[in-house]
Formats: structure tokens, sequence, C-alpha cells
């Protein structure tokens, strides 16, 4: 049929006008993408934005721009949390709530892809985009345009994602997509489809972003930088990349073959003809436990620095933070399998497992003694940062507690997929990733834009954040005794509303939390006289992105520095040779800008898209569209330039004229 | 540039581009690992379908494999004409390469080609999604070498052994070495393993 | 507050029981660490804070070889402890391990279903749809397998749970030592009809089992392959269903059929 070959399986059928909540969040969603769009327009600003943002290849505005990214889809990702913890508390009996069991089931689905890939993974990879290079004393990071190829596969995927509300559904079969659940036979729509093909470019875009700043690291510290002289967020970062160079090959495999089972009707997971369906827990999971420690090893760098840069102090025990780290991350690819003790494999593998498990607990608990002695005679600052990590160890200690208890086998076989896991995982990736991201955005936040955020506001949100995630996560331990397991639509046990209702009631308080957090960006943009960072370094920081002004000049450093210690800044201060103003200036190699990465991220888009939709001709447009890009890119030797020697003391005087 | 420029730019893109590529080539090993675990998983699971004593055409695959190394030596004989600057040379070498990794693409698809014809496609049981996904990998990888390739001797005729020229023909010949290495182990696990 | 049943802190059997103590054990070891930390993050945040300036301050302080020493070597002995723990709970307490009993172990083969529970009894010959019958005091060795996408089985009284898996069989051995009616469910997100995966496991004396297996006989349905076709379709929140008969080896056909590389079958 000629339709089918132009359009696929896309039809209007695929709009799903009867149902009014679907259609009411597509509405917000245009409302909110039109205002914006229509803002940018009456301003004038979209030259602006494409000539200085969406072609930049400058790591401290590409930084930025995952942030945006993290924050959008931390909207969405809430909204399906309120819409899941508003459910469960009217879901009793007869009346099973508001939500037909289809569209629950793409909700708690979405919001798992959500939360893990499109806000965790960007924001901590935006804050490592701002600090890193500035943090080593570099210009920039090796490879800028492959940086600027991440960032939009990232932004297309995640609107992949958007998509699927308002066009056909997305994945109801869970985060983790297990088959044969996933498989055509239980899930023909393009749901899964969507899933698998925003995960999977967006995949792609952190695997180089990986070795990208692997390569940065290791190859680009000023001189003088050792590796024991890095600070200790950028030591995280360096063991990061590393778990994602190993662990983000396995997920492309995995999605791949599910690919294959679903479009070419091969047999890797199905049920018979060969399939086996455990490969598919197992790939997904050696992928997905290290990733757990992908987007926490960069949580744990933060507090690093904000506990020893609050506590005027320097960080207790750096060596053992370093080898902790590291103990963590060759530890994280043995654990995996305590994802499904209840597969029942042999007594001995499971216990294995579970010690294997345990193990990790000890540099983890090491890096939380750590923090406590870095604050242990020091003068701490109450400051928002602060207040993030002490909710932090606080908190995180009852979710590594209840970790520890997952650990053992027998006992996640009456805890396993019950509301007890589910507070777990959140236990460990509020507290544990999202706070700190959260510490490291106020705490940077001037760095990167010349002005602090305001305290009052953060404060706020802080507090209501805390105590949201209590009420909203403790009731679900206890839900959890109570047999009550995840995933649930509705219920006929009385016995457990009462608990779902505080839940919802907790999600509410985080959200007064978010509210607290917007407000605070607005009312700090319009303070930003008063708060207007003047120096550089209005922590009294210790590191080197301390060292150049705020917002720094796009070449980051006139002059390299040359480091000479650990918490090199501070270094700098006590010899006196600390500066933003150096005493000559000469001509420096910077790249230029380019369109190329956004339209790979555009065309890739196309092609999931039409892979999705099954819409061959696309498809193959879009593939070639970006092999096309990539040969034409690759065509120009021109990619960057010299900045003259004139032009960086007048960048550097202008910085300075904003004091 | 005075010296002392050159010693402040922290950039040395040659460098950090081979350095870069090196755990490109590592990831890339991650992900064959991965594929060869599946199929050592499913190697077996022939669903009633055929086994690989029943399919494989020992001579056919020999010949592939010979194709492929030669085109690896011919490499080799691009880099030498690389050291020593001959464009006219290195484009010649190119070309060999490029003609004997075609040929081995072309045995590939003719394989492909006549199992699923005869029935014995990836859908068949899963043994052969398998292996079709295996061997196929590394086919996409070699045709993805292929088409960089092409784009090479344009690059190498119109603009010459330039220094970006010659940094990407040092990374397509690692690709190109390494694609041999993980043939070598697809045709020890999966053609001769499976047919002896 | 009525009503709230703290299954797992209320176990009715011996490995449910065991499954709860470990819980409490593990429990109590962590929290000789964790108690301390959390206390710690308080006082050391209020007695160092900023305006405290009666506090020693050192701010070149940043390494300590005792305490060091103790902060690795803690976590280290606990986590030592715990090991011992785990690896002797996951013999005990492992699924595959049949319980030790005088009386002979009542055989139930379990189907997970679209949507429902099929519960196979292969010694009475009966069957049934999500509701489990048995007797107290006597070992119910489970067999299961799927016939759909991955379930897992689970009675929170009587003891942890088990996937059940398509063309595999997995194993479990429960007990139950009170009579009553428990709640068994599955956890594992299965699709839409996941909510309704449930059925009450009743526990009676060995003469109430005996007569209800008597009455089961009398139903007039049979599990044939036609009413197995029947019970294939997925169907949402089904109640419970009895058979007086059974095709024989009819677990076996099941988790056969996806077998297929040691079973040969055509397309």
């Amino acid at each position: 049929m000629a339709t089918e070959a132009l359009f696929g399986k896309l039809t209007f059928s695929a709009i799903p006008f009867d149902s009014p909540i679907i259609m009411g969040a597509v509405g917000v969603s245009l409302l909110l993408g039109a205002l914006v769009v229509g803002l940018i327009t009456y301003h004038g600003k979209w030259p602006y934005l494409w000539r200085e943002w969406f072609t930049s290849v400058d790591h401290k505005k590409i930084g930025v721009m995952y942030i945006v990214l993290a924050w959008v889809m931390l909207l969405r990702g809430f909204a399906d949390a309120i819409m899941m913890r508003a459910q469960q508390a009217m879901a009793l009996g007869a009346t099973q709530g508001y939500l037909p069991p289809y569209h629950y089931d793409q909700i708690f689905s979405a919001h798992g892809t959500i939360m893990i890939i499109f806000v965790a993974m960007p924001f901590f990879i935006g804050l490592m985009n701002i600090i890193v290079p500035l943090q080593i004393g570099a210009r920039d990071v090796a490879f800028p345009f492959v940086n600027s190829v991440s960032l939009w596969l990232s932004v297309f995927s995640a609107m992949l994602v958007m998509l699927s509300l308002g066009l056909g559904n997305f994945s109801h079969a869970g985060w983790s997509g297990y088959p044969p659940l996933s498989e055509t036979q239980y899930s023909p729509g393009p749901g899964v489809d969507y899933w698998i093909w925003s995960l999977q470019l967006g995949g792609l875009g952190t695997l180089m972003t990986g070795i990208n700043f692997f390569v940065t690291i290791i190859k680009m510290r000023a001189p003088g930088m050792t590796l024991m002289r890095m600070p200790v967020f950028t030591w995280t970062i360096l063991v990061t990349m590393v778990l994602i160079m190993l662990s983000f090959p396995v997920l492309t495999v995995t999605l791949a073959l599910l690919t294959l089972d679903r479009y070419l009707g091969m047999h890797f997971f199905t049920n018979g003809m060969g399939g086996n369906l455990m490969m598919f827990p197992n790939l997904f999971w050696i992928w997905g436990h290290p990733e757990v420690y992908i987007v926490i090893l960069p949580a744990f760098g933060i507090y690093s620095e904000v506990i020893a840069t609050f506590s005027r102090k320097r960080l207790f025990g750096y060596r053992s933070m370093v080898y902790a780290s590291i103990a963590i991350a060759v530890l994280s690819f043995g654990v995996w399998l305590h994802h499904f003790f209840t597969m029942g494999a042999g007594a001995d593998v499971n216990a294995f497992f579970g010690i294997a498990t345990m193990v990790i607990a000890v540099p983890t608990g090491v890096k939380i003694f750590n923090w406590l002695f870095t604050m242990y005679r020091g003068r701490i600052e109450f400051t928002t940062p602060t207040l993030w990590t002490l909710g932090f160890i606080v908190t995180f200690c009852i979710g590594g507690m209840t970790g520890v208890l997952l650990a053992v086998p027998p006992a996640d076989f009456v805890l396993h997929n019950t509301e007890f896991l589910v507070a777990h995982f959140h236990n460990m990736l509020i507290p544990g990733a999202l706070f700190a991201y959260f510490a490291g955005y106020a705490y940077w936040f001037p760095k990167a834009f010349g002005f602090r955020l305001d305290e009052t506001w953060g404060k706020r949100a802080f507090w209501a954040w805390l105590v949201g995630f209590y009420l909203a996560f403790m009731p679900l331990y206890a839900l959890g005794f109570m047999g009550m397991p995840r995933r649930l639509v509705y219920y006929d046990d009385p016995g457990w509303q009462l608990y779902l209702e505080v839940a919802a009631f907790g999600t509410l308080v985080i959200l007064l939390g978010i509210i607290f957090q917007i407000t605070q960006l607005i009312v700090s943009i319009r303070r930003r006289k008063e708060l207007r960072d003047l120096t550089g370094d209005p922590w009294n920081g210790r590191t080197l992105e301390w060292s150049v002004s705020s917002p720094p000049p796009f070449f980051n450093f006139a002059n390299i520095p040359v480091v000479e210690a650990l918490d090199a800044f501070t270094d700098m201060k006590e010899r006196g040779v600390a500066s933003t103003h150096p005493a000559e200036v000469h001509s420096i190699h910077m790249p230029k800008n380019t369109p190329a990465g956004v339209a790979m991220g555009g065309l890739a888009f196309v092609f999931g898209f039409a892979m999705i939709w099954h819409v061959w001709w696309m498809a193959l447009a879009g593939i070639f569209g970006v092999l096309a890009t990539l040969i034409v890119r690759a065509a120009n030797e021109h990619v960057d330039y010299d900045v003259p020697a004139s032009e960086v003391e007048r960048t550097l005087l202008s910085l300075r004229g904003q004091r | 540039m005075t010296a002392q420029v050159i010693g402040q730019d922290d950039h040395d893109p040659v460098s950090n581009a081979a350095f870069g590529f090196w755990l490109y080539i590592m990831t890339d090993c991650v992900l064959f690992a991965s594929i060869f675990a599946t199929f050592a998983v499913l190697h077996h699971n022939y669903a009633g379908g055929p086994t690989g004593k029943d399919l494989f055409n020992l001579p056919e695959v020999f010949a592939e494999t010979v194709f492929l190394l030669i085109s690896s030596v011919a490499y080799g004989f691009t880099m030498l004409a690389l050291y020593r600057n001959e464009r006219g040379q290195v484009l010649r070498w190119l070309i060999i390469t490029a003609l004997f990794g075609l040929g081995f693409i072309g045995i590939e698809i003719t394989e492909f080609r006549h199992l699923i014809m005869a029935g014995n496609g990836p859908d068949r049981s899963g043994f052969l999604s398998a292996f079709f996904t295996l061997v196929g990998t590394h086919g996409a990888h070699v045709s993805v070498g292929l088409i960089w390739m092409a784009v090479m001797m344009f690059q190498v005729m119109n603009r010459g052994l330039t220094i970006p020229v010659k940094s990407r023909l040092m990374r397509l010949g690692i690709f190109w070495h390494f694609l041999d290495v993980i043939w070598i182990c697809v045709f020890t696990v999966v053609y001769l393993m499976g047919a002896l | 507050m009525s009503g709230v049943e703290w299954s797992l802190l209320d176990p009715k059997g011996p490995i449910a029981a065991d499954e709860k103590t470990l819980i409490l054990t593990a429990f109590a070891l962590m929290l000789v660490v964790v108690v301390p930390v959390i206390f710690m993050t308080f006082a050391f945040a209020w007695k160092y804070r900023a305006g405290n300036k009666a506090a020693t301050y050192a701010p070149e302080w940043d390494a300590s070889a005792k305490i060091e020493a103790i902060i690795w070597l803690v976590p280290a002995v606990i986590v030592v402890v715990l090991s011992v723990l785990v690896w002797r709970s996951s013999y005990a307490l492992s699924p595959y391990r049949p319980i030790v009993s005088t009386a002979k172990p009542v055989q139930v083969e379990v189907v997970a279903m679209g949507w429902k529970w099929l519960f196979i009894y292969p010694d009475l010959g009966i069957a049934t749809v999500n509701r489990l019958e048995i007797p107290t005091g006597v070992p119910v060795s489970f067999r299961l397998t799927s016939d759909s996408v991955m379930g897992s089985f689970f009675i929170p009284r009587l003891g942890g749970q088990i996937y059940a898996m398509a063309g595999m069989q997995t194993r479990l051995h429960l007990v139950a030592d009170q009579p009553g009616t428990y709640a068994g469910l599955n956890t594992q997100f299965d699709g839409d009809g996941f909510p309704g995966m449930r059925f009450d496991t009743v526990a009676t004396s060995t003469q109430g089992f005996d007569a209800w297996v008597r009455q089961v006989k009398q139903s007039s349905m049979a599990l044939d392959e036609g009413a197995f076709k029947k019970l294939e379709v997925p169907s949402k929140n089904n109640s419970p269903e009895y058979f007086s008969a059974v095709e024989p080896h009819l677990f076996d056909h099941v988790m056969h059929k996806y077998m297929s590389d040691m079973f040969t079958e055509t397309r």
C-alpha cells in the first residue's frame, strides 16, 4: 500500500483524542512550549540562541544546556510521579482510581526512564561540562564538536519521549523493559519502540561523552596537576567515565537485540524458538548496576567539594576518597545479579553476589566517615549546598541500610518487587544523587552566570524536599512490610490506603520544593545586581574553577595555571599568586562554533522517529543525513581559529568591567 | 607561534584523537564481547532448525578470511606509503584494501542470502539470530570502514597528506586491523567450533 | 488504623519466620554503624558551626592514620559478619531446598498465565485457578513455570518469592504451621491485568484439606486441552476455578512448549 510505504504505521488514530487526561497533558506541554517559543520570537532571540548557544562548542554553554534539559525533564518526570501517587492514594477497591491500567503502566515506565536517563544523566553531565575543564586548568574539552553532538543526541532523544505523549504511546513494560513482556507478542504498539530508540540514541551520546571527558581529564590537565592533585569531583568524574565506557556498550547491545526481536522476528529473548529471556535481565543489569554508580559517584564528588569548602578545611582522607571511588567502580561490575536473586540461581551464586554487594558498603561507608571528619574541627557555614549535603548524609545512611538488607538473598526473597524496593532506590537516588546535583547547582551557579542564587528560597526548597522525601518514601518502606507489590494500579487492601495518602501528601510537599526552586531562580535573576559575584570566588573556594572570573572568559584561562598542590587555588591564595589578571597574554587557539552537532542530533531524531513508526524511507534519509553531515564536517579543516592577544586582553577587561 | 605559546597550548589534537580512538576501540570490544556472550548462550538453541554443521561452508568462509587478511596487509602498505609521504602509493594501496574489503562483504552477503532463501534466516532459531547478529555486526563495521575509506581516498586526492588526513588514516588503520582481530574470533568461535 | 497487616512481620510458617529474623538481625547489626554516624552528623554540624568560635579549628588537618584505620575496619568487620549471615542463610533458606519433615510433601505445580495462577496437584489429579489449598504442617513442594511472560510467585506470610518463567522450571518449598487464609500474589509486573493476579492461600488441617480435595473432585469441570486453551486467553480479575481432573503431564507440556533447544518444533 502506498500510504504504508509513505507513513509506515503512522495514522491519525495514533493521537489519543479519546483520552482526556493524555490530551490535557499534551495541551499543557504544547502550551508551555508555545509560550517559550513565542517569547523567544517576540524578543527576537532566535539568531542569538542559534549563534551563541545551539551551535556552541563551548563546554560551559553545553553544560548549561544540559542542565536546562535536566530541569525541564525533571518537571515532566515529577508530573508523572504526582499522577502515580494520586492514583494509588485513591485506587482502593471498586473505585480503581482515575487512571486506566494501560495509562498508569506507561506513566511508571516513563517516570523511571526519564528520571534516570533524562534527568540524572544530563544534570551531572551538565555540571561536569561546566566545571571539570575549569578544575583541571584546561581551556576546553578534548573533542568540543563531539561534545556538541552528545548534547544534541540527549536533547533530541528526550524529545522522542515527549513526543510519545501525544503520538502513539510510551512503553508499558517498566523502565527496565523485561522481555517477553516487551516483545511484539505482548507489546505490539510503538510504546516499547519509543523506549528503545530514546534510550539507544541518548546512550550513544553518553558513550561519546564518556570517551571525551576521559581523554580531557587524562590529557589536558594543567602542568603540575598530577592525578593525586586532582580535585575529588574530577576524580569521581574520571572514574564515572570509565564506568560509562565499559557499561554503555552493553546497553547498546541489549537494546539492539530486543530491537532485532521486535523488528526482524529474531529470537534472543522470546518465549520459545530458542530464545532465552534470562539473558535480558543479566545484560540489562550489567549495564544497569554500574549506571547507578554513574549517577552516584559524581554526586559523591560534589558533596566532597561542598563539604570541604564550607567547613573551611581540607577534605579529610583525600587518598581514601580516591581509592574508595575506584573500589566502588570496580565492584559495581560484580553485583548485577542482586537485581534478580529470585530468578532461581543456586544458593552459592546468590550468596556470592549478595556478599559482593555488601562489600560496596565498605568504601561507601568510608566516604561518609571522611565527610564527617572533614566537618570535624571545621568552621561550618550552613549555606544551601551544605544543607543538601547534611540532609544527604543522614538520609543516605537509611538508604544504605535498606540496601544492605536487600543484598541478603533470603531477605530479598520477601522484599523484592515490593514497595520496600521502590522506597530503597528512591532513597539512594533522591538524597544520594539529586540532592548533590541541587547542591552543585547552587554551588556552581555563580561561576556559570556571575551571580549567586538567593539563599532564603534555596533553604526553603531544601526543607520542603527533605520533609517531602521522608513523607513520600518512609510509608513505602512500611508498605513493603505489608507485602504490597510495586507498579500496582489498584488494590483492595484498605490497610494500605492511609500510607499511600501520606506518600501522596509527601509528593505535594516535594512539589512545594520545586515551586520554591523556580521562585529562587526568578528572584535571583531579579536581584542579580545585589547577588553579583565580583571576585570570581564567592565561597572562598579551594579549586581552580574559582581562580577565574565569574562567568569565566570563553577561553577559561588567559594563561594556563601551574599547579603545585592539592586544592590548587587555596595554595595559590596562600602563596599570594592568585590573580585573574595576568601580566602578559598571548594568542589562544580555540574551536569554532558549528551547526553540525545540532544537525546530527536532529537527523538522529528523524531516524529514531521513523524507526518507531516503521517509515523506512525516512529512517534511511535520517541515517544518511547523519553520515553526510559527518563527512561534510570532516571535509572542513578550518574548525578552529586563533584568538589574538588583543582580543584576549579585551575579553578579560570586559569581564572585569562588569565588576 | 612562539615556542612559549606552543608550550602553553593545552591542545594536542592528533594525540588526543588517537587516544580517544583507542578508547572507542575498547568500547567496541565491550560491544563485541556482549554479542559473543549472547552467541555463547544461544549457540545450541536450534529450535529444531539446522545446526552450524548443516549450514557452514568452510571453504567459503576461509576465502572470506583470506580476503580480509589480505586487505589488512594492504592497509599496512598504505601506512608505509604514508610514512614515505607518497600520495599516489597511499591511494593505490587504499584502493587495493577497499577492493578486498568489498570482496569480503560480497561473500558475506552471498552467504546470508543463501541462508535466508533456504528458510534459515535469523528468525528461524535463537542460534541463527545470534549467528546473523554477531557476523552481521562485524560486517556492518567493515561496511562503515569501507565508507570511511572512500571518504579518505577523496580527501587524499583533494587535499593531499595533510596532518588531519594523516591522523585519520592512522585511526582508520587501527579500526581496520581491529576488525581483523574480531573476525579471527568470529571465524574461530562461530565457524570452526560450530562446524567441526 | 484497622486492617493493617504487617505480613512480613507476622509469619505463619518457619521459612517466613526465619526470613523475618534474618531481616531483624541484619538490621540490628547495621544500626551499630548507622546510629553513631547519624549522631555524629548532627553533633559535628552543631559543634563546629561557623558561629561557635570556641570550638577547635584545624583547617590543615586532613589525615589521621588512626581514624582512617577505624573507618575502613569498622564497616569491614560488620560486612564480614553479615557475609557469614548471607552465606549461611542463602543455603538454609534456598527456595530449592526441601523442607525436612516426617510428613510427605504436597506437590503443587504452578503455571503463571495471562493474569491468573494455575495450580496443579499432580498426585491428586486436580487443579485450581487462583486458589491454593494446603494442609498445615505439611511441606509444600512447588514447581513453577510460565505460559506467558515472567511472573513472580509470592505468599508473604509463608516465605519468599520465586520467578516463574516460560520454558523453565523453578522450585520453591514452603510450609504453613497455622491454619488461615493468606494472600498470595504476583509481584512481577506483567501487563494490564497485573493487579488482579492474586489468590487466597488457605491452610487447613489435613482432614480439612482432604475434604477440600474430595469437594474439588466433585467439580464438573476437567482441565483438558479445550479448557486449557480457554485459560490461555488473557483475562483479568479471575475468580477461583476448580477442576476435578487434569490432563497428565500438563505442566511438562507447558514447559516443553517453550524449550525449543531440546524439543523439535516446526513453524
